[in-house]
Order: structure tokens, then sequence, then C-alpha cells
């Protein structure tokens, strides 16, 4: 065995005049950072477990703690940085792939803080939200190329099922197993409240959330986890997975570890065993292969529900997107590349992929020129902050946008990025029992409410500046948007025009 | 250099007018004009415009295509394009009086045509969409060229002016109509092009527009999937090709399109008892989501059996109707409605989204 060349990311300052040995911190670190010694009397910790998830900041009744950067440097190299030198020496260690949680962190454009929004001055009035209707409904799904009327005047087009949703946001694919049935609960009941819905994600459906399935949108992905007729009826819509943003071209990865009693019923498969989701579907080898399993999952629903299908964003997405329309799709998905995930392959993670701006414009701008944008919706994900990146990515060209970092944070996540260890200390991205029950579902869909209501209201705000009371007129309203330190292709790519232009 | 107009969107205010007899009994333009002048503080000198029904009843056959020609040159390629696909009943230079506050017209044509049996049918589409389609193509790939009207038995006289020296210039006396209409605008920023006036046409559809809709851009690109090529880049534009589409192409009732490009509100149609009514709407607001109108504007939509006058959903601009005997007035204002009809049967203001419509009487039509 060689030496262990780790060294600590996180430095654990205790004021030992604050601290009064209450232990808190002890019991509530899952890590096994913090240990009480009665021979000296004081709290010790131990640097190198610490992932800096504020879970012991937070709990500390006198706030004794704080944690920052560990101070230990190597010596400076800007080609040789010390996560490149870490990587190395963590690799020689276990001989393994490198895994990451959560989205892409690297230094790399974001492309909606470099485009502007607009406003009404003068010849053309601003909207005021609090005194005049201001409205976020957008219907998702399949629209008929254009409504027919009998010589009486009535309508005798049937549209295609749609789902309606009140804000033009809801909360992405994480599944059970992935996180908690509490941070699930959270957000079924969340999502019933606000008339949006929630993604089940690939672990199935837990039985006692089937009483959501109004505001629940079920997921198919290469592993078929908990997938029955049931399961694909209990919901208002069905997602198949192909791809996430996170980790374009591989498929999901659930340990054994994770795979409980309650897991394993709801998944289908043995306590314990690893969940890995095949990379490819093994009926999906092509486009037409595509069409069966989509026109599969609509004859066992009747034709009651859309069928959406998510894709990572990847170079070729708006020639995809388009095959995708026209397999029979009723929703498109697509998942930019600093997309959420509870583990991924940390070189996939931080290399495939492009950004979801890009691949959003491009992709309305394809539908468009083939006539068929309204032949189904386009849901995008992977990065959605706050309210102005959903306001630029409507005006883009998005019906819809899907949240999972942002409602993860919502809950009390602090971006620690270590879901994959499976100890959570906030209770989301764990199984064990002590550590689920952290999270209160009573509380958490209210933070998620509050959250949505929020951006809610400054999407309105933001729309009535622009002098629109409709998000349908904002709707690939590309000259709403202005970029700046853009060059000329990235602004032709994204379709709008430079600040002063 | 400043950009002409449909290399940007230029935002602008206005003032508008309509006038219809629905006995079909026609006038000529001189109460347009005074109703028009009336408003003249709401126009900066930049634009006018008119339209009219019923002024060719001796070609009411053909289509009456008004061209404005840069030079000689354009003009000449132009005809050959036409000559291609239509028949030439008859050419001619619109007649005009010189005016003083007019200067620099381009050379203002008028064609009445017949379309080439045999282009239509080669192309497997109705005899509309073949002049739709020429239209668009000349407007767009021949340089120096616009088209400004081209609907049977109507025309449209418009250019850089305030409207009443426009109608003065174009002798709107000596033309007689039973529908007119009026616009006069207040551009923030126009080199002062002559396409660029209102009304705006397409075949038999006129529109004028006192507003800046904020929906623009979302419209032009629905439109633009249904093989629309919006040139100008103007409100006007987008809001003509909007009724076009969804009446001549998608075959929707009047009625039926109105409460697409003014949708009633969700909260208003969740209230709706009457399950049917309830689903059409909703209908209605998912497949044309992209059509709905936003942003301020009223708007006064010209065709060959009347008019149809519109305010955004909010209104958000002045519109007024006036009614005596056979008429019907709208206008931005009340007092230029009194101008020319000095004691109406009834007058008042639409509310918001509310349309008027007023149809000739179906034994005039």
């Amino acid at each position: 065995m060689s030496l262990n060349f780790n060294t600590p990311l996180f430095e654990i300052i205790r004021d030992k005049n604050k601290c009064i040995q209450c232990k808190v911190c002890v019991r509530q670190c899952a890590n096994e950072v913090h240990w009480y010694s009665s021979y000296e009397n004081i709290v010790n910790s131990d640097n190198n477990k610490c992932v800096n998830c504020h879970r012991c900041v937070i709990l500390c009744p006198t706030k004794a703690i704080t944690i920052r950067k560990h101070r230990l440097e190597f010596r400076n190299n800007s080609n040789w940085t010390s996560n490149a030198i870490k990587e190395i020496q963590k690799q020689a260690d276990t001989g393994g792939v490198l895994l990451s949680s959560m989205g892409n962190p690297n230094k790399l454009p974001i492309y909606w803080d470099k485009i502007l929004l607009n406003a009404s001055q003068v010849t053309n009035p601003s909207i005021d939200p609090l005194r005049e209707p201001m409205e976020t409904k957008v219907m998702i799904g399949r629209k008929p190329d254009k409504l027919k009327f009998n010589k009486q005047g009535d309508l005798i087009t049937d549209m295609p099922p749609q789902i309606e949703l009140n804000v033009p946001i809801m909360f992405s694919a994480m599944s059970y197993g992935s996180i908690s049935k509490n941070a699930h609960e959270a957000l079924a009941r969340a999502a019933t409240k606000l008339g949006i819905c929630y993604n089940t994600g690939e672990g199935g459906l837990n039985k006692d959330f089937y009483k959501y399935g109004k505001n629940t949108i079920v997921q198919v992905a290469s592993g078929r986890f908990g997938v029955y007729k049931d399961y694909l009826n209990a919901g208002v819509g069905i997602e198949i997975k192909i791809g996430q943003g996170a980790k374009p071209g591989i498929g999901g990865h659930l340990p054994g570890k994770k795979v409980g009693a309650d897991v394993s019923v709801t998944r289908m498969i043995p306590i314990g065993s690893d969940a890995i989701s095949p990379a490819p579907h093994h009926d999906i080898y092509s486009i037409e292969d595509l069409r069966q399993l989509i026109f599969a999952l609509k004859e066992t629903t009747n034709y009651s529900k859309p069928i959406f299908v998510k894709i990572a964003a990847v170079h070729n997405a708006a020639a995809i997107a388009s095959g995708i329309v026209r397999a029979g799709a009723d929703v498109v998905v697509v998942d930019g590349f600093r997309g959420g995930t509870g583990a991924a392959p940390t070189r996939v993670r931080d290399n495939v992929g492009i950004p979801i701006e890009f691949a959003l414009a491009s992709i309305d701008q394809r539908l468009r020129e083939e006539g068929i944008r309204n032949s189904a919706s386009l849901v995008i994900s992977g990065s959605i902050r706050n309210s102005s990146d959903i306001v630029k990515a409507i005006a883009l060209g998005a019906d819809a946008v899907y949240i999972g970092s942002a409602a993860l944070i919502a809950m009390g996540c602090h971006m620690c990025r270590s879901c994959s260890t499976g100890k959570c200390n906030w209770g989301i991205a764990t199984q064990q029992y002590d550590l689920v029950k952290r999270l209160n579902p009573d509380i958490m869909y209210k933070r998620l409410v509050n959250l949505i209501s929020a951006w809610n209201h400054e999407i309105q705000e933001m729309l009535g500046g622009m002098g629109i009371n409709a998000v349908d007129s904002l709707r690939g309203n590309k000259l709403m948007l202005r970029g700046i330190d853009l060059n000329e292709t990235e602004l032709r790519i994204l379709g709008i025009k430079y600040v002063g232009e | 250099m400043i950009n002409k107009e449909g290399k940007v969107k230029i935002p602008s205010g206005c003032a508008i007018t309509g006038i219809i007899d629905k006995n079909g009994n026609k006038f000529n333009g001189e109460d347009i004009i005074k109703s028009i002048a009336l408003m003249h503080e709401r126009s900066n000198g930049l634009g006018g415009g008119f339209a009219a029904y019923g002024i060719y009843p001796e070609y009411k056959d053909f289509y009456a295509l008004h061209i404005f020609f840069d030079d000689f040159n354009i003009k000449i390629q132009t005809e050959d394009y036409i000559k291609k696909n239509f028949d030439i009943i008859n050419s001619e230079s619109i007649p005009t009086k010189k005016n003083p506050k007019i200067y620099d017209p381009p050379l203002i044509w008028r064609y009445f045509l017949n379309p080439k049996k045999d282009n239509i049918e080669k192309k497997e589409i109705d005899e509309k969409e073949f002049v739709f389609k020429c239209v668009m193509e000349i407007n767009k790939n021949f340089k120096g060229a616009y088209i400004f009207s081209s609907g049977k038995n109507m025309g449209v006289f418009k250019g850089v002016g305030y409207p009443e020296d426009i109608g003065k210039f174009f002798l709107l006396d000596t033309y007689e109509a039973y529908i007119w209409t009026a616009h006069g605008r207040f551009p923030t920023n126009t080199p002062g092009w002559w396409g660029g006036a209102h009304p705006f046409t397409l075949l038999n559809w006129s529109v004028v527009h006192n507003g800046e809709i904020s929906s623009y851009d979302a419209n032009r690109r629905f439109v633009e999937m249904y093989g629309y090529i919006c040139t100008l880049k103007t409100d006007t534009e987008v809001i003509t090709f909007l009724f076009d589409m969804l009446i001549r192409k998608h075959n929707i009732p009047l009625k039926k399109a109105i409460k697409i490009v003014v949708a009633p509100f969700w909260d208003d149609i969740e209230k709706e008892i009457d399950p049917s009514l309830k689903k059409e709407l909703k209908s209605i607001r998912s497949v044309y989501a992209s059509a709905l109108i936003n942003g301020p504007f009223s708007i006064i939509l010209g065709f060959e059996d009347g008019i149809l006058a519109l305010n955004d959903r909010i209104k958000l601009r002045p519109l007024v109707v006036a009614t005596k005997d056979a008429k019907t007035y709208i206008s931005s204002e009340e007092s230029a409605i009194r101008v020319i009809c000095n004691n109406p049967d009834k007058v008042w203001m639409p509310a918001g989204g509310e349309p008027i419509i007023a149809l000739l009487k179906k034994e005039y039509r």
C-alpha cells in the first residue's frame, strides 16, 4: 500500500471561545469530520474528510465553525493546476474512473450572462403586472398545423393531448434512488401546488406518489427501471431519456448501496444491486427505432399523453431534434453541458456536449425552417439559475424550462458536489434513513413553491417591461435580446443583434 | 448611413381613420382627407396613405398592382417578370399633381393583370396563392421595385409626407369608393422611404395601424414558417400577413381569427361555462399562441366586404367608432369623425380586444 498523497481541500476553523462542545457537528456530519475528545473536552476535526456542505456551519448553535479553502498550495503553475495534479494522484491511487457530481463547474462561457433584455420606453408603454393581467401559462405538446372549423363555425380539429403549466418551469428528472423519497415528495407536492410538473427520473415511481399523477411526468430510460403499464399511465406525460447533459453518451449509474428495500421495489431490482443503465437503449439504434418506442408508449397510454424525448445538447442537436419531431415526439427536451447529475465520469461531464443556449437557438431555427416548430414543444434544461435565464431561454425559442440543481438548492443543497458518496447531510442525495429524515417535505415543498412564485413574479416584471402581457409573445422573440462580448459567429448562431444595434 | 426601412425595425405612433358605406354607395376621397388632416399633430410628415375599395369598377376582375420603382431600369426588369406570369390588361403611370410639400417621389405605376392560367396550373396552387407568391418574389428579389397594392377593384395610395398632402398629390377627390381608410405616420426615425408608409396591403387586405407591437419577432417568425417574407420589418406588414394566413390560407372565419390575435385571457377562459367553447378557446390559444398580437395597437383592416377595427387586449391605443345612417366611422380621435359627420347617430369607444365589424349589406356585395 503506497502512501496516500491526498491533501485536504478545505480547512475547518473552530472558534474555541465560541465552541460549547455540544457535539451537534459531530452528530450532523455523515462524513465523520468532527469528533469529540472527552479527555481534552474539545471537538476536533479532520480536514481531509470535509466536503464543505455547510451542514455543521448552519447547525452550530454558537456559530463557532467556519470553513474555507485550504491554504495549502502547490507551486504556481498555469498548466499543472492543483486540480490536475490531485486528479492524477487520485487515479494513481485507485485505478478508477474519476467521478463527479452536479454540473460542469469549469470556467467556460455562460452565454445567458452575455445576453441582455429589452424594455419599453416612450413609443410603447411598459405594462404593470401589479395592475394588469400578465399571463405565464403555457401549453406543452404537439399542435396541429392549423385549426379547422365547420360551416357553422364549430371547431372540428381534435387537439392532441396537452400539458397545462401555470408557469413555464418544471422540475427535471431526478430519480428515486439518486435523491431521497422525502426530496421526491417535496418536488411532487410543490408541482401540484404550483400547477406545474415534476419528473420522476429513471427510477420508477414510489407507490405513495401516484396520487400526484396530474403533476407528474414519468421517465423511461435505457435501464427501464420500474417501468410497467400502471407507471406509464400514472403521469400526464412520458419522457424517453436518450441522454443527459452531464453525461452525453452514457447511462445512469446508481451504486448498490443506495438500493435499499424501497428503492428496490420501486425500481424492480434486487436489494443492493447496482442499477447501471446501458449507454444506449438497446431497442433504439436509430431514429426509426425511436419512432417505434414513441408509438409503443402512445399505444400503451391510448394516445392520451404527450411523449417527451430528452437528449443531451451535442454538436448536431438541431438535426437530431428535427428527426425526433418527425419520429412523432410531442416534446423535445434538450439538456445543456452544464446540466447536473448525481454521478458522472468527470472527463465526460467536463468535456462532452455544448452550451444549451446554442443548442436551443439552432434547434428552434431548424424546426422553423422545416416548418415543424409547432409540431412539438421545446423544453430546455442544463443550468437555469434564475428567472432572467428563463426569460432569455424563452426569447431564444423555448416553450418551457426544466430546473434541477436550482430546485435542490432551494431544498438545502449547498453544491458540495458529493452526491455520489450517498452521504448527503441535507437529506437530498442519500438513501440513509437518518439523513433522509432531515429533509422535512412539509417545509421543503413550501420553499420550492416560494422559489417558483418569486421567479414567476420576476418573469412577469420583465415581460411587462418589454410591453408584453403573455409569455406566448416572448417565445422566439429574438428582437428582445441583444448580445454583449460575443463574436459574429456566436451572434449568428444565437440569431441576435449586438448591443447598440 | 441610416438603414432603409426593411433593414431595421422602426417604432412609430400614428393616426388612423376609416369610413364605410354599408349600402355600397361610393363617395370621393375628400372626407377621408379632411378627417385625417384634423389629426395633423399625430403624424410628423414622414408618411401618409390611403386605401380605397371599389375604385376600379371597369377593371374589377383584374388584379390591380400599384408599384414604386426607383428607376426605369428596374421597371423594365420587373415588367419582364410580370409579363411572364400575367396578361397585362392595362398599365399606366398613376396620375399625380405636383405639390410643394411632396418631393422626391419614385416612379409610381399601376398594372391591371390577369394571371396566366398555365403558370398557375403548373404550380398546382390557387389563383390568389399564385399572385401572393409573385408579389413576395418581386418585393424580395427585385431591388428598387416595391408592390404596395395588389387587390382587385381596390388600391392604395401612399408616400412620404403628411397624409393630407399625399391625398391631394394622388388626386383622391377623383376616385369613388365605398370604403376609405387613411393613415398618418409618426415614425421615430426613418430615411423616408415611400414603401414604408401605410396602409400595408396584400391581395385585398389593407391594414392601417397605430401602435408598436411588442410581439413583432414572435409573429414574424411564425408567419415566416408559412411562406411569408417580411421585407419591411414593420408591425403593419406582419399584422396583414397574420390575417391573410389565418383567413385565406387556414380558412378560419373572421370572428375566430379575431379570437386568435386578441385572445381572451386565460382567467376568462377558465371561467367559461360552456365546455365546447372553453375547449375551442384553449385550442386557439395553444395552436396559435405565436399569432397573439401583443403591445399597443389599434388597427383598421379593410377587405372587399367591409372593415374590422380592433384594439389590443388592454386598450393601449385610442379607437372611437360612430355610425350615421348606413355609414360607419372609425378613428383615433372623435374630433376626426365629427369634422366630417357633425351629427352621428351613435358614438362609442370599444373596449380592449372588442372587435368592430362593419360589413356591406349582403345585397350590395
